[in-house]
Parts: C-alpha cells; sequence; structure tokens
C-alpha cells in the first residue's frame, strides 16, 4: 500500500541530507534493542551453576561478583555511540541550514485554520500572486519559504522533501526545499491546531522548470469570466466575495483561500476532496459536512444560484 | 560511598534529645526553606517571562519610557527597614527578650503596611491597567505577585505579634518567629530583584 | 501561661514488648467516624486513598483512549465528532499524566516511605493529608468541565494561541488553567513533605548510603518538582489573565509570545516526565534485588544516575520545540544534551540486568512486571534517543513516532513497576498474598497487548500519520497499523481488567502472607502485615542497606537493632535525625488527626471555582476560610508533657507548627 507521508525515502535534496541520520539512529536503535533484551534474556534463563545439595534454592547469594564490571562495559559502549550520534547530528544540522545553491525562488506560506495561504514573491510587483494548498515549486531548484502563522500554530511539513517547521503568529520562520524529480508530494500540517487539524493537508507539485514558469504565468493572469457566467459572478460576489478573492473581479475577501484559479488545483478544502465538479457542488451547498467545524460557513442558497456559482467557478482554470 | 568508612552503628545512641520544635530543628523550617525555594523559582520564571518577552518586543522597551523612582526607592528602602526591625526582634527572642520581639515584630508590621500603602498609590498613579498593554501586563502581574506575598507576610507578623505578645514564645520555643522571619525576609529579598528588574535595569541603557 | 518544664528527654531504650505495642497503637489508631475520615494524617490511609483515586483516574483515562482507539481503529469513522475526539484526547493525556502517573507514585512513597525509613509517619503530616485533599479536589474540578461538555480541548501542553478566549471561547481552557494551579499546589505541598520527610525522619544509622533507591527517586522528584511546578503554574495563571482580565502574554498582536507559553510548560514538563518515572525506577531498583536474592549491583550509582537523569533532564526542555525555528546554537546544544541523557538511563539498565545476571532469579508475578520493564524502558529510551537528535526529529516530531515513545515509557516505566509494586507490596498492605497464577497472566496480557498495541504506533509514526487528527484518509497506508494497535488496546485493557479481578479476588480469599513474605531485607519486611498504627514499636537503629540481611550477608560494619531501641510513647513521638549521618537529633512531636487540612482545601476549591466565575466574592469567602483554618492549623501549641491523655487534645492545637 502506498503511504505519501512516509518519510524513509526521500525526493530531495534536504531529506536526503537528513535521510541517512535517521536510517542510521533507527538501526542503531534496533541493534541496542536487540543486544539489551538479549542480555535481559540471558541473565534471566542463564543456566546457574548447580545447588550444593539441601541448599535452599531461594536462599540469598552471598555477594556475587562482576555486576560492577558490566555496568561499567555497558555504560561505556553506549556513551560512545551517544557521543558519536551526537557528533553526527551537529554535522547533518549544519549541512541542512542553507540549501546548497542560493534560492532563486521565495514563497511565503501561512497557515490558516485549517487550509494553506501561498505567496509567491517576485521583483516585479505586478507578479506577486497569491494561491492555496497546492504549491508548485520548479523541480531539482532550491526554494526558500517563509513561514507565518496566521491565527494559531500550525507546522508546515512535507515528509519527502524536508522536516517540519512551525508556522507561529508574531514570527516569521524561515525553511527550503528542493524537488530532485517532478511529482505531486503531499504535505500535512503536524501542529494541532483545532478541529479541523486533521483535514489540513497540501501538495507540492513540482514541475520541470519550464512547465513551472508556465503554471506561474497562469496563476498571475488576473480571470476573465466571460459574459456566460455574470448571473453565477454576482452571486458569488454577494455571496462568497467577503470572504474569497478572484483576481479581476470585485471579490476581494481573505478570510478564505484566493479562488482566482480554484480549478487549476487537484484538490479542494485543504486535501480534503477531489476537485470534482460533484465534490465541489457538494462542498458549497454543505462545508459544514465535509469538514464540521471549518470556517466556511453553511450558506442557504437555491439550487440555480448554486449552479451558477460552481459554473462560475469551473470556468477559473 | 562506602559501609566500611563509617563508624560502627550497632549501638543505639540515645542521648538526652530536645523535644518538639526548637529553633531550627522544627520540620516546619525545614519546611519553609522549601517553600522559599519554589517560591523564588516562581519569580526566575517571571522575570524570565519577562526578559524574553522584553528582547523580542519590536518597539522601545519599556514603551513608555523607565518607571519613576519617586515612589518606589522610599518604598524599598522602608521594607528593607521593616526586614531589619523583624531580624532584630528574632534576635532579642533567642535572648529571651519577649518585649522586643512584640516591638521588633509590630514595627515590621506597620512598615509592611506602609510598603503596601504606597506601592497602591503608585500604582494608582500610573494611571494604566494589566490590560493596557503587554509591558503593563507584567509589571502589574509581577509586583502583584509580590503584593500578595507581602500581605501573606503582613499577616504572618500580625500573626506573630499577637502570639508574642501572649506570651507564646521564649528563648528555646520560637520556631514559629524563626519561619516567619524568614519568609519575611524572602519578601524583602524578591522586591529588591524586582525593582532592580524593573526599576534600575531599564536605566542602564 | 504554662512553662515548658521538660525541653529536653533521655529517650528510653526498651525492648519491644506487647504493653508498649498497645500503648502505641491507642495513641496512633485514627480515630474512628467522621473525624478520623476528614482528619486522619495516617500515611498508610492516606497513601491507600491516594493508589486508589489515582487508579479511578487510570480507569477513566483508559477508558476514553479505548474509545480513542475505536474511532482509529479504520479510516473516516465517525464515531467521534472532531471536538469530541479532541476533548478525549486531551483528558485522556491530562487524566494520566497528572491524575493518575504522578499520584499513584505519590501514594506509594506515602505508604512506603516511613515503613522503610524505620520511621512512624512522614515529617509533615497534616501537609500530606492537605496535598490528598486538594488533589481529589482539583481532579474533580479538572473533570466537572468533562460532564459540562466543557472538557479542555488543546493538549495536553495546551499551547497558545489556540488556548486563547480568541481562538477557544468556551470555559474549557479556564477550567484546566485553573485545575493545573489547583493540583500544582498540592503537588507542591506533597513535595515538601517528602523533601523534609527524606532529610529528618530516617531511622538512626541510616546514612544517606543505605537509603533505598526508591526514596532516592521520589525524593529526586520532588526536588525538581518543587523548582519547576512554579513554571507550569505560572503560565497557566498568565494564560487564565489573557483569557478573562484581557493581559497580553500571549497575544502576538500586542507582541505577547506564543512561544513564552512553550518554554514555561516545557521547562516544566520535561522534569515532569522525569519524576514520574523516577520513583518508579526506584521500586525496580528496590524490588529486583528481592526476587534475584542477591543486593542491587552498583547501587552508588544507581542512586547516582537518579539524580543526575534529572539534572540534565532540568536542561533539554527544548527538545519538545525542534521545529519552532530555534537558533542553530540551542538546536545543537539541546540536542547533544538530549542524546547525552542516556547515559545514566544506561546505568540503570545494566545495573538492573547485572543484578539478574549474577542473582538467582525467583520468577515471581513482580518479577515479570520487573524485568518486562526494563525491556519496555530500552525501547521507548532509544525512540527519545531518536528524537533526540534534532534533524531526525523535524521528522519525527508530532506523529505517532512519538506517542509511541511516549507510551512505551510512560506504560513501560511507570505503569508496568506500579502493577509490579502491587505484587510485591499488596502481601504487605493487607496481610493476602494476590493471586499469583492470575498474576502471571496478567503479566503475558498486558505485556503481549502492550507490544501489539504501541509498537506498530512506530511505524504509523514513520509512514508519516500525524499525532492529534480524529480521522485519517483511507489511501495513506495506515489502516492496518491502526487497526492493529486498537486490538492490541483492548487486549492490554484486559490485562488491566485482570488485576482488578486479582485485586478482589485476593481480598476476600487470598493466602495468608506473613511479615517478609518474599523474606526482603528492607525495614518494611520487619513488622507486621499490614502494619500497625504507628509501624515500628520501637524505633530501629540500621546499621546497613539490608537490615534483614545482613546476618546473612555479613558485609555491614555492625549490626542493625530492630527489637530493641527507642520506645518515644509520650504522646505521638518519633525521632528526628540529622540530614546524612542520620544521628539522632530531636524527638519529634507529631500531630493528632485535624480538620484543618480538609478545611484548608475546601476553602482552597471555593477560591478556584470563585475564579472560574471571576467572583470577587467567591474568591473572598475562599480566602478568608482558607486563612482562618491555617491560622488555626499554625497557632503555636503547648508542649505537652508527654502523657497518653495528650492524644485527646481537642483538633488543631498541634505542639509541632506546619
Ligand atoms: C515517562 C517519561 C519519559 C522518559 C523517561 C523519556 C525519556 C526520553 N525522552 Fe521523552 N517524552 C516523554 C516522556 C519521557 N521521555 C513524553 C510524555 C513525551 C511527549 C510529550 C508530548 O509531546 O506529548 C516525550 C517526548 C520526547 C521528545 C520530543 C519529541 C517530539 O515531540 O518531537 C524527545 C526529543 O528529544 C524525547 C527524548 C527523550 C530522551 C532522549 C529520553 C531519554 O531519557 C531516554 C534514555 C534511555 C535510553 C536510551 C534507554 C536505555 C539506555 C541504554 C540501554 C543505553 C544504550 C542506548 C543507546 C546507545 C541509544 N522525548
Ligand atoms: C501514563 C500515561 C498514559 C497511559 C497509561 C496511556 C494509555 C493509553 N493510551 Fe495514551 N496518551 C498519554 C498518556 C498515557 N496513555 C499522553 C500523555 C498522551 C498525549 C495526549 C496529548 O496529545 O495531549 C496520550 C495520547 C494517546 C493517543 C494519541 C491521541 C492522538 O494524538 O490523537 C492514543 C491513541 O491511540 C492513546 C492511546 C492509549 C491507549 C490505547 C492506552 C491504553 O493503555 C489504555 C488501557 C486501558 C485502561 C488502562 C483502562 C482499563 C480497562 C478497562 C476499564 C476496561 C474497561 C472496558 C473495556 C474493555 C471495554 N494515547
Ligand atoms: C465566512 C467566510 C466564507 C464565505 C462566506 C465563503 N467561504 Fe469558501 N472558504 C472559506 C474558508 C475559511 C475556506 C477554507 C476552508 C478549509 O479548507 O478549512 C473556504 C474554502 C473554499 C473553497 C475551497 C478552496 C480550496 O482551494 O481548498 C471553495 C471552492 C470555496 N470556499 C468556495 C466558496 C463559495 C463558492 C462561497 C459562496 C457560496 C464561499 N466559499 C463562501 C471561507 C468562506
Ligand atoms: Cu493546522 Cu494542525
Ligand atoms: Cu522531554
Amino acid at each position: 500500500m502506498s503511504a505519501p507521508l512516509n518519510y524513509l525515502t526521500s525526493h530531495g535534496a534536504r531529506a536526503d541530507m537528513i535521510l541517512p541520520l535517521t536510517r542510521g539512529v533507527l538501526i542503531i536503535s534496533i541493534i541496542v534493542i536487540l543486544i539489551v533484551c538479549g542480555l535481559l534474556a540471558a541473565a534471566i534463563f542463564r543456566r546457574r551453576p548447580v545447588e550444593a545439595p539441601g541448599a535452599d534454592p531461594r536462599g540469598l547469594l552471598f555477594r556475587p561478583r562482576g555486576g560492577l564490571t558490566f555496568v561499567y562495559v555497558g555504560v561505556g559502549i553506549s556513551t560512545l555511540v551517544l557521543v558519536a550520534t551526537t557528533i553526527r547530528t551537529m554535522k547533518t544540522l549544519a549541512d541542512v541550514v542553507s540549501p546548497p545553491r542560493e534560492a532563486k525562488l521565495t514563497i511565503e506560506v501561512t497557515g490558516h485554520q485549517w487550509w494553506w495561504e501561498a505567496r509567491y514573491f517576485s521583483e516585479k510587483p505586478a507578479e506577486i500572486f497569491t494561491t492555496a494548498n497546492e504549491i508548485h515549486i520548479p523541480a531539482g531548484e532550491p526554494v526558500r519559504f517563509k513561514l507565518i502563522g496566521g491565527d494559531v500554530i500550525h507546522s508546515f511539513w512535507v515528509p519527502a522533501l524536508a522536516g517540519k517547521t512551525d508556522t507561529i503568529p508574531g514570527q516569521t520562520n524561515i525553511t527550503w526545499l528542493q524537488a530532485e524529480r517532478p511529482g505531486v508530494y503531499r504535505g500535512q500540517c503536524t501542529e494541532y491546531c483545532g478541529k479541523q487539524h486533521a483535514n489540513m493537508a497540501f501538495f507540492v507539485v513540482a514541475d520541470e522548470p519550464a512547465r513551472f514558469e508556465e503554471w506561474r504565468q497562469k496563476q498571475i493572469a488576473p480571470a476573465a469570466p466571460s459574459a456566460d457566467v455574470a448571473q453565477g459572478l454576482s452571486a458569488f460576489q454577494t455571496r462568497c466575495g467577503a470572504c474569497h478573492t478572484v483576481r479581476g473581479t470585485p471579490a476581494g475577501g481573505k478570510v478564505g483561500p484566493d479562488l482566482t484559479h480554484v480549478m487549476s488545483r487537484g484538490t479542494i478544502a485543504a486535501g480534503t476532496l477531489p476537485n470534482t465538479p460533484g465534490h465541489l457542488t457538494g462542498w458549497i451547498a454543505n462545508p459544514q459536512g465535509v469538514k464540521p467545524g471549518n470556517h466556511m460557513p453553511q450558506i442557504d442558497m437555491s439550487g440555480a444560484d448554486l449552479n451558477a456559482i460552481r459554473t462560475f467557478l469551473q470556468t477559473l482554470g | 560511598m562506602s559501609d566500611v568508612a563509617l563508624h560502627r552503628s550497632d549501638e543505639i545512641r540515645a542521648p538526652a534529645l530536645p523535644v518538639g520544635s526548637i529553633g531550627n530543628q522544627a520540620s516546619g523550617y525545614f519546611g519553609v526553606w522549601w517553600v522559599i525555594i519554589t517560591e523564588a523559582s516562581l519569580f526566575i520564571y517571571l522575570i524570565f517571562g519577562y526578559a524574553y518577552c522584553a528582547m523580542q518586543f519590536p518597539g522601545k522597551w519599556p514603551p513608555s519610557g523607565p518607571p519613576e523612582l519617586t515612589l518606589a526607592l522610599p518604598d524599598t528602602l522602608i521594607l528593607i527597614l521593616s526586614s531589619v526591625a523583624v531580624a532584630l526582634g528574632e534576635h532579642a527572642i533567642k535572648q529571651g527578650k519577649r518585649a522586643r520581639l512584640t516591638l521588633g515584630l509590630v514595627v515590621g508590621f506597620v512598615l509592611g503596611i506602609v510598603f503596601v500603602a504606597i506601592q497602591l498609590k503608585e500604582w494608582a498613579s500610573r494611571g494604566t491597567t494589566l490590560a493596557s498593554n503587554l509591558y503593563y501586563s507584567f509589571y502589574f502581574t509581577t509586583t502583584g505577585f509580590h503584593m500578595a506575598h507581602v500581605v501573606v507576610g503582613i499577616l504572618i507578623l500580625g500573626a506573630l505579634t499577637i502570639w508574642s505578645a501572649l506570651g507564646k514564645f521564649d528563648s528555646v520555643r520560637n520556631s514559629p518567629v524563626s519561619i516567619g522571619a524568614l519568609y519575611w525576609h524572602f519578601v524583602d529579598a524578591v522586591w529588591i530583584v524586582l525593582f532592580t528588574t524593573y526599576y534600575i535595569v531599564p536605566r542602564l541603557k | 501561661m504554662a512553662r515548658h518544664t521538660q525541653l529536653t528527654q533521655t529517650p528510653a531504650i526498651v525492648t519491644a514488648n506487647a504493653e508498649l505495642a498497645e500503648r502505641l497503637h491507642k495513641v496512633w489508631e485514627t480515630e474512628p467516624g467522621i473525624k478520623g475520615f476528614l482528619g486522619t494524617v495516617d500515611h498508610k490511609e492516606i497513601g491507600i486513598r491516594y493508589i486508589v483515586t489515582s487508579f479511578i483516574f487510570l480507569l477513566i483515562g483508559g477508558v476514553e483512549a479505548l474509545i480513542l482507539r475505536v474511532q482509529l481503529a479504520q479510516p473516516d469513522l465517525h464515531v467521534l465528532s472532531p471536538e469530541q475526539y479532541n476533548q478525549l484526547f486531551t483528558m485522556h493525556g491530562v487524566s494520566m499524566i497528572f491524575l493518575y502517573a504522578m499520584p499513584v507514585l505519590t501514594g506509594f512513597s506515602n505508604y512506603l516511605w516511613p515503613l522503610l525509613l524505620g520511621a512512624r509517619d512522614t515529617a509533615l503530616p497534616r501537609v500530606n493529608a492537605l496535598s490528598y485533599w486538594l488533589y481529589l479536589f482539583s481532579g474533580l474540578f479538572i473533570y466537572a468541565s468533562f460532564f459540562m461538555g466543557h472538557a479542555p480541548n488543546d493538549g495536553w501542553f495546551n499551547y497558545v494561541p489556540y488556548a486563547n478566549r480568541q481562538y477557544n471561547p468556551g470555559p474549557n481552557i479556564d477550567f484546566y488553567s485553573l485545575g493545573m494551579i489547583f493540583l500544582g499546589i498540592s503537588t507542591t505541598v506533597s513535595s515538601a513533605n517528602f523533601v523534609v520527610t527524606a532529610m529528618r525522619t530516617r531511622a538512626a544509622g541510616m546514612s544517606i548510603n543505605r537509603i533505598p533507591i526508591l526514596v532516592w527517586g521520589t525524593l529526586t522528584s520532588s526536588v525538581a518538582n518543587l523548582i519547576v511546578i512554579p513554571a507550569v503554574s505560572l503560565a497557566f495563571f498568565l494564560l487564565y489573565l489573557d483569557r478573562n482580565y484581557g493581559t497580553k502574554f500571549f497575544q502576538p498582536q500586542s507582541g505577547g509570545q506564543p512561544l513564552l507559553w512553550q518554554h514555561l510548560f516545557w521547562i516544566f514538563a520535561h522534569p515532569w516526565v522525569y519524576a514520574i518515572v523516577l520513583p518508579a525506577m526506584g521500586m525496580v531498583s528496590d524490588g529486583l534485588p528481592i526476587f534475584c536474592r542477591r543486593p542491587l549491583v552498583g547501587y552508588t550509582l544507581v542512586a547516582l544516575s537518579t539524580m543526575a537523569t534529572m539534572a540534565i533532564g532540568f536542561g533539554v526542555w527544548t527538545h519538545h520545540m525542534f521545529a519552532t525555528g530555534m537558533s542553530d546554537l540551542a538546536l545543537s546544544f539541546f540536542s547533544g544534551v538530549s542524546i547525552i541523557i542516556a547515559v545514566p538511563s544506561a546505568v540503570a539498565v545494566f545495573a538492573w540486568i547485572a543484578t539478574i545476571w549474577t542473582g538467582r532469579p525467583v520468577f515471581t508475578a513482580a518479577f515479570h512486571f520487573f524485568a518486562g520493564m526494563i525491556a519496555l524502558f530500552v525501547i521507548g529510551g532509544v525512540s527519545g534517543f531518536m528524537t533526540g537528535s534534532v534533524p531526525v526529529d523535524w521528522q519525527l516530531t508530532d506523529t505517532y513516532f512519538v506517542v509511541a515513545h511516549l507510551h512505551y515509557v510512560l506504560i513501560g516505566i511507570n505503569v508496568f513497576p506500579v502493577v509490579g509494586a502491587i505484587y510485591m507490596w499488596f502481601p504487605k498492605v493487607t496481610g493476602k498474598f494476590l493471586d499469583e497464577r492470575l498474576g502471571k497472566l496478567n503479566f503475558w496480557l498486558m505485556f503481549v497487548g502492550f507490544n501489539l498495541a504501541f509498537f506498530p504506533m512506530h511505524i504509523s509514526g514513520l509512514l508519516g500519520m500525524p499525532r492529534r487528527i480524529y480521522t485519517y484518509p483511507h489511501d495513506v497506508g495506515w489502516s492496518a497499523w491502526n487497526l492493529i494497535t486498537s486490538i492490541g488496546a483492548f487486549l492490554f485493557a484486559i490485562g488491566v481488567l485482570l488485576l482488578f479481578h486479582n485485586i478482589a479476588v485476593s481480598l476476600r480469599r487470598g493466602k495468608h502472607a506473613g511479615a517478609n513474605p518474599w523474606d526482603g531485607g528492607t525495614l518494611e519486611w520487619a513488622i507486621p502485615s499490614p502494619p500497625p498504627p504507628y509501624n515500628f514499636v520501637v524505633l530501629p537503629t540500621v546499621a546497613s542497606r539490608h537490615p534483614l540481611w545482613e546476618d546473612r550477608l555479613d558485609d555491614a560494619p555492625g549490626r542493625s537493632r530492630l527489637d530493641t531501641g527507642l520506645a518515644l510513647d509520650k504522646g505521638r513521638q518519633m525521632l528526628g535525625t540529622s540530614v546524612v549521618d542520620a544521628e539522632p537529633a530531636v524527638i519529634l512531636q507529631m500531630p493528632f488527626d485535624s480538620y484543618a487540612p480538609f478545611t484548608l482545601a475546601v476553602g482552597t476549591t471555593i477560591i478556584f471555582v470563585g475564579m472560574l466565575y471571576r467572583s470577587w466574592p467567591g474568591m473572598a469567602a475562599g480566602a478568608i476560610i482558607t486563612g482562618i483554618a491555617l491560622l488555626l492549623w499554625l497557632w503555636p501549641g503547648r508542649l505537652r508533657e508527654g502523657s497518653p491523655e495528650a492524644a485527646n487534645e481537642p483538633p488543631f492545637a498541634e505542639p509541632d507548627h506546619v
């Protein structure tokens, strides 16, 4: 069975640096367990010298020798292993601090209850854009992440690419990732953050640099809703615009994810549902049923409005 | 730690022994030392929190400049004097001088109340509350914690004064006095540390 | 105003006899009826109350865990709503780590210390009684929220800002904050009592190199508690102020620091997790020798390692915060210390194994639990060693790997030794054996169930399963492991049930146990089972670590004297000894039953309820009751001449202060 969040295999430079250490301490641990439990079993079941006839089998032993040597040897060897591990830890720590090359791309990720906001920086202000829950990066290149806490503490984790870094309100944490190969890497919030902590996943999508650039240009572009969906757009504006932004329309809310290119994303609601028309409708009609407690309210609307809004959203490719 | 190093211990030693709570032999005297250790830790954590937030604070710290010394400095002296009075009283009872003990306790008690009164005036003169900003949250909480200790200390001194006047203590049986006095000195010492942290250190920069 | 006529006494040395025993019995017996019930200061009574109460919390916490396991047995289940799940996992952690793990050890230490130390009670018996009432009331206080449907819901470490009013508007976190301060008072006073007891009331001759390891364990924990509990009490108090009085300590938008919470919490909580295992490790260190028929290997090393673990343990708290973006310097330092802290644990592990190796194990149920504990400790310890390495922890943290770690250490080094201790000391407490055959079955059920439940958690952790999730999707590869965990959890629970069954059956029909059923070497085995109210007819004089074995081991410089000693029968009297060498120093007049501790605890409860409702009159009423109780408690009594009539003194008029 596939386990997309396992971290005993890695697909990125940062995780690569850590993996040998992880495997190393895991193997040391297993060996320690085997040796110590073996000694324990031997200590319990080893054959003991035959009793003198008539001696009380439960009698006290008179000051048996040898015990302390055992302790000294055991502790001595353990100390060596521990010190070696400490040194190796320091080395790995020094290695992962900075990426192998200067990162060209910086993405600011904000953790919200219970979704992720990603802002792509650029020298050109016009090329700064925001998206959510699906973070595209160019494969083979280091990317810098500025992590910001939007409300409570969350933790940003893409096991195949790197370990966790918390997003903490009032402070900015910096980390970096690099994906060796194109692919979709699952991420997950790992700091408990309330009711929907379980459903706060996201995806890092590594693209070939050319495809990434294509994607980026598409994201920069505002939406251009055609006249066919005018009804949907106006319904969206009144019902949803207070919370959601669709660039190119008056909807400019900041409470929920930016929906300018929502159809370009594979899932909705932070990895909770696949982004199919059916699920999209289901989500808009009943977000509290899908993800109880999340901050998108149940909005009463006619079937016609719902359809119109859905149709409008479907044009946001 | 070898057994052999110790003297033979099979003979039962039963010299004449003091009975009950005598001076520093009282279990309570041992107890209050540990109370002081735990309370001192509490204030250390408070100061740690204050320093931690001060260091990371984006703006000027304290936001409204270092607090005035006009009231706080005399207040500090008063608390020190009060400690001295109690110490003299304690010293006196060890010599069996009961009246002096009572006097020392009364003076300590009164000066304690003066301290509280001045401190209350200082709080009022601030024109802020603990909800005003982060600095004042720390300021009022820390001085408030200390104030609570002063009040408890004053109550202890009050009780000791009454007991002393009732003649409960003499040159041998006076462990409550030692215990109460120790606590009062501790409250005094804490204030000196807090005073330094809040009033002096911000001026050093 | 009576003058004291007798400031010193030359105590009589007598040989234990029935007449003296009878006299002491009258003096030391807890009064019958309501007075005795509310006013008892007998450490044995208080110890049993602690143990029973903590086991009730273990059961409640266990049932909560089983419900969690039902919800997690399969992906996408809807047994619990997210909010219900969050309250349950929080209450599970809180019940186990605060209301079970420490109190159960406090109970054992309460019961056993005076017996091990050759004393008639702990040094501050009323403080001891107070600590129990505070524990009970604070536990009820926290659980009141549960029954009102507003249980704490932010995990046991209760991170801000999620715990702030803005994100958590209900009373849930107020209950938790106040409850923790409340419980902290209980633990503080009980710790102070233990420390003073260890310093003051050891038998003559029990110099510091002859103290049982259990005493070292509890002593170390108690000292640590006194130093670190203020950190967590302060944190919770500041949070309470933030939530109720508008302060800004943890409000990031006003410059408050969410990480300040984490520092204050873990400065407390890391030493705490050692505090809740060191006494249990002490039980193993004292228990194994009895069942291996030889003294512990490396007594001095083990005693020192106990203290070293705690000393180093003060300096590792940030290993719970490795992912918060600390500086590399801090990361390296705390990572290094976290790895090196395994050294003192290695000492204990190898000393135990050496004791078994060179000894001659007797396969009692208790031995099973102690030996099983060693294996679990190693498994739990090495997973801690893994998380101690920062880069590795960036992957492991907040996954089920950590959940596996914490259960291996908590259940492995707390629950298993405690159950072993029950098998070992039950005969002392009740005079009856627990059924040994059931006991071994009990062990195997718990051991197999435990590993079945918690070993797979390592794997689900390595497969990336985060902790504190109320459900998980079917396509991430965790389903099978979670099912196994849930099955194992129920098996383990059946094992625990079997323990209760065994206790219930044995209380009625247990085999009769004499004073020293296992042929143990320490002082508690020298007195009848169950022990009489005064413990020792004459106060023993000790010449070695194993007064009851020294004839056979012949390793003592002299001979302990157990049948002849100080009678100290003028009222409730006991010997106070010097701190290091335990030379006789003072005769302590011990207090009688008293309503004061109970009253004080009631007053404190009223204060906390007042704080919960932000009611100044409520707080004031509680404070007045507390103050009056204290005043009467501390009222200097007159020295009694020591006649047995002294026993009939009214409450509140005790000779010894505090
Ligand atoms: C019961 C008490 C207890 C004990 C004894 C320990 C023991 C240790 N713990 Fe654990 N710990 C907890 C209770 C405990 N822990 C709890 C409750 C949590 C979770 C809190 C939460 O988040 O809810 C936690 C979490 C925790 C973390 C944070 C994980 C995270 O959230 O990311 C870390 C990180 O370093 C850690 C480390 C250690 C270490 C290094 C030890 C060491 O002391 C272990 C040392 C022992 C051994 C290693 C075995 C014996 C030694 C040998 C046989 C020698 C040979 C060994 C080697 C060469 C390796 N623990
Ligand atoms: C001493 C401490 C201790 C103990 C004994 C246990 C015991 C158990 N714990 Fe737990 N646990 C913690 C301390 C402890 N735990 C802590 C500190 C946390 C972290 C909390 C947090 O994240 O904030 C935690 C978290 C935790 C989680 C993670 C929750 C999450 O992150 O979402 C889980 C999940 O499986 C779990 C399971 C269990 C189970 C199955 C048991 C079993 O051992 C329970 C066994 C059952 C009993 C002891 C009850 C006795 C039996 C009966 C009464 C039978 C009755 C009925 C039937 C058979 C139907 N615990
Ligand atoms: C009160 C604020 C609010 C309103 C009004 C609101 N939303 Fe949302 N919406 C949110 C929040 C918050 C989320 C993120 C929920 C989560 O994943 O936890 C969200 C998520 C979504 C998503 C998923 C986005 C993604 O990429 O995961 C869609 C689609 C969406 N909303 C559509 C709508 C539509 C259509 C409406 C109007 C009918 C609407 N929302 C009204 C707050 C709101
Ligand atoms: Cu966000 Cu957990
Ligand atoms: Cu820790």
